[in-house]
């Protein structure tokens, strides 16, 4: 028996009998529509925070020094000493405060970061109009400072900042730069803050000596080697482990996608499980269909239809019903990924790859469960199965 | 063309053993038409059973065209039946969610044949029993007697030297059972061997051999005035 004939003839079947042949199809509808929303939500949180963390910088490594564990810190002109080290492309070291900031009787606290002009490529951050922190503004503690984007929202409204000057703690700054928007990124917002030269951050905030350098790497194969000097040269300098950390964004990204890793398996997995619960509704009907079609099944074989041919017809129309509620459960899925993807404003793109493993685990549930009450269909003694009524 | 030796058919109900079919021997040759008779539960339909290769007996031998069936497995005999043998059924056993051409096509198919060659041999048997009219038809938009001329043509189709009719004529009309059975005497008349099961002496009139079954025994097999 052909099988583009067995297909039609199931088709007709499936058509014939509509809403029991939905109800049949609706457990693997939802299964596959599951898989593939809540695996397209697993990966869409993945990849903005994947994105989220690689927006930070590349090839990033960042040291922390502890103040209650030591009181060692690290000056700035040794700390850009590293700069000739092999593998080292930039580095920018960083103070942090919080200040308050003026304009006209508006008044808005943030926190600040003392900064220099390797900062912007280091930790990719751009500015959007004006400029970024140079050389000489450092060399000369020139009160200068650049704005996030939520501060000057804050402060200015619609009014372009640049070139106005703000009171920071008391004292004039002129704005020259205004920063690009981040976004909310995954610590803290990266919107919400000011930036001004780091030799002016030390007299404004009267500190000394710099806890947080972030060090970008020349390449991703440098970046183990430079994690090992820094690690060096810092025991050597503090001689506690304890007091200083090397971190690696790399290291970070990894555990952060294993983790997204798991939690998307997880999901997918259990969208999985209603699918075998949709098998199971198939079996279940198919069953049903071959004790009421045992007539038909009696007259095939007396006209010469093989076990196969039954077992073969039957295994079909369960391929097309999983099938079909595939194809249905994918749409639905795209649909429903969309809507949440739009709601939870993360970017759900279903890849390609999700929509086959679904469709192709719909496909193996219709065999697998449709091979039972086939193989049942065949086996079928073509003499009772005639007598039947 | 047909031959059983000692067929004997045993059912198992429980710890009663029945005994539906006793040592039957019969020799068909090629083109007759003889008409199987007997009451109710005399092993009519069993005997049919085994001539059409549906069952294989407990013991003896059935050689159809020298070839012997009784020992073949399952699909061997599905074959056979789809090669050898077109039942005719006395409530007509047609598909319902198919339509007349359909059901005649379904043999071929299980044949194997082409679309092409499936359409050709079903619309000329369709033909044969005037049917041509009614080929997009479904059983249920057919009369009895229709139903029956389409079982005729399903059973026609694959060209199968033996035609079996199992009380052909018992669900229809006797208008519509005179038709059947013309036509199944033109069949006769073309070549076809053709074994009627019947319990109604008016029909086993009109063929010549006649084999009457009690018990599951032969008691009379020859012509009747
Ligand atoms: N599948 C079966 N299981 C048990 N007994 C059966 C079966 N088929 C037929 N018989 C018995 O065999 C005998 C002959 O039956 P059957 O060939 O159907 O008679 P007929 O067709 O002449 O009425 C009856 O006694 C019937 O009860
Ligand atoms: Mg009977």
């Amino acid at each position: 028996m052909n099988i583009w004939q067995t297909v039609k003839l199931a088709v007709a079947g499936i058509r014939a009998n509509k809403l029991r042949s939905f109800l049949t199809m609706l457990g693997v509808i939802i299964g596959v529509a599951a898989v593939i929303v809540l695996v397209s939500i697993g990966e869409g949180t993945s990849k903005s925070v994947t994105g989220k963390i690689q927006g930070l910088g590349s090839n990033l490594v960042s040291i922390t020094i502890r103040n209650n564990e030591t009181p060692v810190s690290l000056s700035y002109d040794e700390i850009m000493d590293w700069k000739a080290r092999p593998g080292i492309l930039g580095i920018a070291p960083v103070i942090n405060g919080n200040v308050s900031v003026k304009y006209g009787n508006k008044k808005y606290d943030t926190s600040l970061e003392g900064i220099n002009s390797d900062y912007e490529q280091v930790r990719n951050f751009h500015v959007q109009q004006g400029r970024f922190v140079i050389p000489t503004d450092l060399s000369f503690r020139q009160k200068i400072v650049l704005l996030g984007a939520e501060v000057a929202r804050q402060l200015f409204g619609q009014i372009d900042p640049v070139g106005e000057t703000v009171k920071i703690n008391g004292e004039n700054f002129k704005v020259v730069g205004l920063l690009e928007e981040k976004g909310g990124a995954a610590f803290g917002s990266n919107d919400d803050k000011v930036m001004i030269p780091l030799t002016t951050a030390e007299r404004l905030l009267n500190s000394k000596g710099i806890r947080t350098v972030y060090v970008q790497a020349a390449s991703a194969e440098d970046v183990d080697s430079v994690v090992a000097q820094l690690d060096n040269l810092l025991y050597k300098k503090i001689k506690n482990t304890d007091a200083y950390r090397v971190f690696n964004q790399a290291e970070m990204l990894a555990t952060v996608n294993q983790v997204t890793g798991t939690l998307t398996v997880m999901l997918g997995g259990i969208a999985g499980i209603s699918l075998l619960v949709g098998g199971i509704g198939i079996m279940n009907i198919m069953l049903v269909s071959v004790t009421e079609r045992t007539r038909e099944i009696g007259i095939r074989k007396a006209i010469g239809g093989k076990r196969r041919d039954i077992l073969r017809q039957f295994l079909i129309e369960a391929l097309v019903v999983s099938s079909s509620g595939g194809v249905l459960g994918i749409l639905a899925g795209l649909g429903g990924a969309r809507i949440i993807g739009s709601v939870m404003s993360i970017e759900t793109g279903v890849s390609l790859q999700i929509i086959g493993l679904a469709f192709g685990f719909a496909v193996l549930v219709g065999i697998v469960f449709g091979i039972y009450p086939a193989n049942k269909a065949a086996k079928l003694n073509p003499i009772e199965a005639l007598r039947f009524q | 063309m047909i031959k059983l030796k000692n067929i004997s058919k045993y059912y198992q109900t429980g710890s009663i053993t029945i005994t539906a079919l006793d040592r039957v021997t019969l020799d068909i040759s090629a083109g007759e038409m003889l008409a199987i008779i007997g009451p109710s539960g005399s092993g009519k339909s069993t005997l049919m059973n085994m001539l059409g290769c549906l069952d294989v007996p407990s013991e003896g031998q059935y050689h159809l065209e020298g070839k012997e069936v009784s020992k073949l497995q399952e699909d061997d005999l599905a074959e056979i039946r789809n090669q050898k043998i077109g039942f005719v059924f006395q409530n007509f056993n047609l598909l319902n969610s198919l339509t007349a051409l359909e059901n005649v096509e379904l043999p071929l198919i299980y044949r194997g044949l082409g679309a092409g060659e499936r359409r050709k041999m079903s619309l000329q048997v369709l033909g044969m029993v005037g049917l041509s009219d009614r080929l997009h038809h479904k059983p249920a938009e057919l009369s009895g007697g229709q139903q029956q001329r389409v079982a005729i043509a399903r059973a026609l189709a694959g060209n199968p030297p033996v035609i079996l009719a199992d009380e052909p004529t018992g669900n229809l009309d006797s208008r519509s059972g005179e038709e059947v059975m013309e036509i199944l005497k033109e069949l006769n008349r073309k070549g076809k061997t053709i074994i009627l099961i019947t319990h109604d002496p008016e029909i086993a009139k009109q063929v010549r051999r006649v084999i009457r079954i009690q018990d599951g025994q032969i008691v009379f097999s020859g012509e009747v005035a």
